[in-house]
C-alpha cells in the first residue's frame, strides 16, 4: 500500500527536510554532548510554522493531521531525536485540548501553542504510577471556580520549559480511574515547580523533569471534559500520539541507516568496500526491509488517526511497538557496521543507538503496547 | 567445574563485589581509570592468572581466567576489560612466543601488575583486515625503528608496554608482519587522540603514535614474519576472555532485572522475558567454558572460541537491552546499572574481532575440516 500524501504535506516535509539539513543536523552532536535543551531549534521551528503542524487552521495552526505530524517528526528525528521531541511533545501536550476541549478552550488555548509562543507538555506519569497510570495520586480539589492541585509528576518531557501543561489529577480519590480529571495549566496563571531534571542514556538535550504542584490554583474553566473523564482523555491522547513515537523511531533508524550505508560503501577492507561482502549486504537488506515495514505501519496508523478509524487504538499500538523495536535493532546493527568507529562519539550512530532505546519505553512501554493490542484482539 | 575453580571464582567474586562494584557507577560517569580496582586485582594476583608460577604468576588455566573476567565484569565492565586485555593479548604473546630471556624480563612485571600490558594491532585503515596494516619496522643494526599509527588501543596511556605489530617486509600482507615488545617510555612513542565512547568509560581507548621509535632487536617476539601468527593466536584466547566479560555483564543484567521485578506485581510477560534472558546466559556460559576447557586441554579451539565470543556478546547485548526494557524509564537514568550495561555491552560485539569476523572464522574452520 502506498500512501497518498497531499501536495501540501509534501511541501511541508520538504521545508522541514531542508531546515533540518541546514540547521538541526549540524547541532545534533553538541546538543547530545552538552545535554542542553536546544532553545534555538525550538525558535527555528516556531518561526517556520513547524510547531503549528499539530493544529488546524481555525486554531492558528497549519494542519492538525497526524500524517503531517508524523512526517515532520520523522524528518527531524533522522538528524536529531532530541529536536524531534519539540514537535512530538507539542502534539502530545496539545492533543488533550484538541480531543476533549470545548470550542472556547480550543480557541483560547491553542493559538499561543500553534504560533510557538509557548510549548506544551503532558503530565500523566508519577513515581508510583507508570504503566499503571490509573493509580496516580496527584490531587485536585475544587474550591468555587477553581481547583487546587497537589502532587508530584515524574518523567515529564519538557515539563520544565513548557508554558502549557496538561495535568491528570484525582478529583475523586475514592472512584479509582473514574475519579481522574484533566486540567490545562498555563504557567503565568498556575505556576508549577520543576525541581529536578534527569540525566539520561539518550535524548539528552530534551529535558525530562520531575514536576511538583504545591497548592497550584487552576481555573475550573481549564478543566477538559467532565470531572472523571480524565483517564479516558489520557488514553485517547496516547492512541493519537503513538504513531508519532513510531515516526520518531523510524526517523532515528533512517538517520543511522543512511550513515551506515554510506560508510559501508566507502570503508575499504581486504581491498574492497565492506558493502561488497555478503555478510554486510544481508544486514543492509534486513535493515532496509525493516525500515520499510515500519514506515508503512506508522503512516497507516497516522492515516487511521486522521480518519478516526474504530481500530486506531490497536494499529497505533502496533506502529509504536514495531517501529521502536525496529529502531533499537537497526541502530545497534548500524553501530556494528561502523565497527570501532561506530562506538565512539566522533560518529553519530552511537548517539542514535542511545536515543532509540527510549522509544521502546515512553508513551507506554512496549509491554503496555502488547497489552493494548492483545486486549483489542480479545475484546 | 573442579573444586579449585569454584574456590577461585568465589575469591574473585568476593573481591569484585566488595571493592570493584561500588566504584562502577562513578568510574563510568567520571570517565576515570579504576585505579583502586586494578590495584586490588594486582594485590590479589589477578593480573597474572595465566602466567606460570616460575614467572611470578598464578599459573592457572584458561577456565580460571574466564571465571576471573566474568566475575570482574559482573561488577564493572571497564575494570574487566582492562584486566582482560592486559592478561590475554597484552601478556600472552610473551608467554606463548617469547624466548626465555624475554619471559624472565617481562612476565614477572606483568604478573605483579607493575606493568600493564596492551595490544596494538588495529590501524585506521586496517581493522577487520588486520593483515593490511602499514606500520613499519626497519632493522638498523641491533635495533628496529618503528613508525606508524595504531588505533582503538585499550589501556592507552596506562600501559607499561605495548605488543606492537609492524611490517618488516613491505607488501607481503600477513607474511611481512613481525611482533615487538615496545615499552611505553620509548622515545618517539606517544598517545594520540583518546576517544570519547558510548561505554566502557573507565577503560581508556585511543591512538598510539610511533615516530622513529627505536626498539632493541631483543624485543622482537618470534621470528621476523611471524607477527600475524602471534596476533591470531593471542586473539584466539583473547576471545575466551571477551566471552567471560560478556557473561559477567549479562549475568549482572539478569540479576538486576530479577530484583526490579521482585518489587512489582508478577506479569507473565515479565516472567517469560526473564526466563528467556536467563536461559540464553546459561547456554552462552557453557559455550565459553567449553572453549576455555579445549584451550587448557591443548586441543584446537579457534572455532569454539569464536563461537563463544559471537554467542556470548550477542547474548550480552540482547540481555542488557531486555533488562533495561524491564526496568523501564527509571533504568535509562544515568547512574542506573541498566543503561550502563547497554552502553558497555555494545563494544563486545565489535572488539577483538567484530562478530562478522567471528562468523568468518567459524565458517572457515568448519569448511576446512571437511
Amino acid at each position: 500500500m502506498d500512501f497518498e500524501f497531499s501536495e501540501e504535506q509534501i511541501a511541508i516535509r520538504d521545508t522541514i527536510r531542508e531546515l533540518v539539513q541546514d540547521k538541526v543536523a549540524p547541532r545534533a552532536a553538541e546538543i547530545d554532548e552538552k545535554a542542553e535543551y536546544p532553545k534555538d531549534i525550538e525558535e527555528l521551528f516556531a518561526r517556520n510554522g513547524i510547531l503549528g503542524i499539530p493544529f488546524p487552521e481555525e486554531y492558528g495552526g497549519i494542519s492538525g493531521s497526524s500524517v503531517t505530524i508524523c512526517m515532520g517528526i520523522e524528518e527531524i528525528a533522522k538528524a536529531c531525536a532530541t529536536s524531534s521531541l519539540i514537535l512530538a511533545v507539542q502534539a502530545l501536550g496539545s492533543y488533550p485540548i484538541l480531543v476533549a476541549g470545548s470550542q472556547e478552550q480550543k480557541k483560547r488555548l491553542c493559538p499561543p501553542l500553534a504560533s510557538g509562543e509557548k510549548v506544551a507538555a503532558y503530565a500523566l506519569s508519577e513515581t508510583g504510577s507508570g504503566s499503571d497510570a490509573a493509580a496516580l495520586k496527584t490531587r485536585a480539589k475544587r474550591y468555587g471556580d477553581e481547583y487546587v492541585l497537589n502532587g508530584t509528576k515524574q518523567f515529564i518531557t519538557h515539563g520544565s520549559i513548557a508554558g502549557t501543561l496538561v495535568v491528570f489529577a484525582q478529583t475523586d480519590p475514592d472512584a479509582d480511574h473514574r475519579g481522574i480529571s484533566a486540567f490545562v495549566l498555563e504557567r503565568e496563571h498556575s505556576p508549577w515547580q520543576a525541581p529536578k531534571l534527569e540525566h539520561k542514556l539518550g535524548i539528552r538535550g530534551s529535558p525530562t523533569a520531575q514536576i511538583l504542584f504545591e497548592d497550584v490554583k487552576v481555573p475550573a474553566a481549564n478543566r477538559l471534559g467532565d470531572e472523571g473523564a480524565g483517564f479516558k482523555i489520557a488514553l485517547a491522547v496516547l492512541d493519537r500520539s503513538r504513531p508519532g513515537i513510531g515516526a520518531q523511531a523510524l526517523g532515528i533508524a533512517e538517520g543511522a541507516f543512511e550513515y551506515a550505508l554510506n560508510y559501508a560503501k566507502e570503508r575499504k577492507q581486504f581491498g574492497q568496500s565492506i558493502a561488497s561482502f555478503q555478510g554486510i549486504q544481508f544486514m543492509l537488506a534486513d535493515i532496509a526491509t525493516q525500515i520499510e515495514a515500519s514506515r508503512n505501519l506508522v503512516f497507516r496508523a497516522a492515516t487511521k488517526v486522521d480518519a478516526k478509524s474504530p481500530d486506531l487504538t490497536k494499529i497505533a499500538a502496533m506502529a509504536k511497538l514495531f517501529a521502536s523495536d525496529m529502531a533499537m535493532k537497526v541502530t545497534t546493527d548500524c553501530v556494528q557496521i561502523l565497527g570501532g568507529y561506530g562506538y565512539i562519539s566522533d560518529y553519530p550512530v552511537e548517539r542514535m543507538m542511545r536515543d532509540a532505546k527510549i522509544t521502546q519505553i515512553y508513551e507506554g512501554t512496549n509491554q503496555i503496547q502488547r497489552v493494548v493490542i492483545a486486549r483489542s484482539l480479545l475484546r | 567445574m573442579a573444586p579449585h575453580h569454584e574456590a577461585f571464582r568465589a575469591s574473585v567474586r568476593e573481591l569484585a563485589q566488595s571493592v570493584v562494584e561500588p566504584l562502577a557507577a562513578d568510574v563510568d560517569q567520571s570517565h576515570r581509570f579504576p585505579d583502586e580496582a586494578i590495584a586490588a586485582a594486582a594485590a590479589a594476583g589477578l593480573m597474572g592468572v595465566l602466567i606460570p608460577r616460575d614467572y611470578g604468576g598464578a599459573g592457572l588455566d584458561a577456565l580460571a581466567f574466564t571465571l576471573c573476567i566474568e566475575e570482574l565484569a559482573q561488577a564493572c565492565a571497564s575494570t574487566s576489560v582492562i584486566v582482560d586485555v592486559h592478561t590475554s593479548v597484552g601478556s600472552e604473546p610473551i608467554l606463548l612466543f617469547g624466548d626465555e630471556e624475554q619471559k624472565r624480563k617481562w612476565l614477572p612485571l606483568l604478573a605483579s601488575g607493575q606493568l600493564l600490558g596492551a595490544f596494538a594491532l588495529t590501524e585506521p585503515a586496517a581493522g577487520s583486515d588486520a593483515a593490511s596494516l602499514k606500520a613499519s619496522a626497519h632493522r638498523v643494526g641491533g635495533d628496529y625503528v618503528l613508525n606508524g599509527t595504531k588505533v582503538f588501543i585499550t589501556n592507552i596511556g596506562r600501559a607499561g608496554l605495548y605488543i606492537v605489530f609492524a611490517r618488516t617486509v613491505p607488501d607481503e600482507r600477513a607474511a611481512g608482519i613481525s611482533a615487538f615488545i615496545v615499552p611505553a617510555d620509548s622515545t618517539g612513542l606517544r598517545v594520540g587522540q583518546v576517544f570519547k565512547k558510548m561505554g566502557l568509560n573507565g577503560s581508556p581507548t585511543g591512538e598510539l603514535v610511533l615516530e622513529d621509535v627505536k626498539v632493541p632487536a631483543a624485543n622482537r617476539l618470534a621470528a621476523e614474519g611471524q607477527g600475524f601468527t602471534v596476533a591470531m593466536r593471542a586473539l584466539d584466547s583473547g576471545r575466551i576472555g571477551i566471552s567471560g566479560q560478556a557473561l559477567g555483564i549479562a549475568q549482572a543484567a539478569v540479576d538486576q532485572a530479577r530484583s526490579a521485578l521482585a518489587d512489582r506485581p508478577r506479569q507473565q510477560g515479565d516472567d517469560f522475558a526473564l526466563a528467556d534472558m536467563a536461559t540464553r546466559v546459561e547456554s552462552a556460559r557453557l559455550l565459553a567454558y567449553r572453549a576455555a576447557w579445549l584451550c587448557s586441554a591443548g586441543k584446537p579451539f579457534t572455532g569454539p572460541a569464536s563461537m563463544a565470543k559471537l554467542h556470548c556478546t550477542d547474548t550480552a547485548m540482547d540481555v542488557a537491552l531486555n533488562a533495561l526494557q524491564l526496568a523501564g524509564e527509571e533504568g535509562t537514568l544515568v547512574g542506573s546499572p541498566f543503561e550502563r550495561h547497554v552502553r558497555d555491552a555494545k563494544a563486545l560485539q565489535i572488539y577483538e574481532g567484530t562478530n562478522q569476523v567471528q562468523r568468518y572464522v567459524i565458517a572457515r574452520d568448519l569448511l576446512k575440516s571437511r
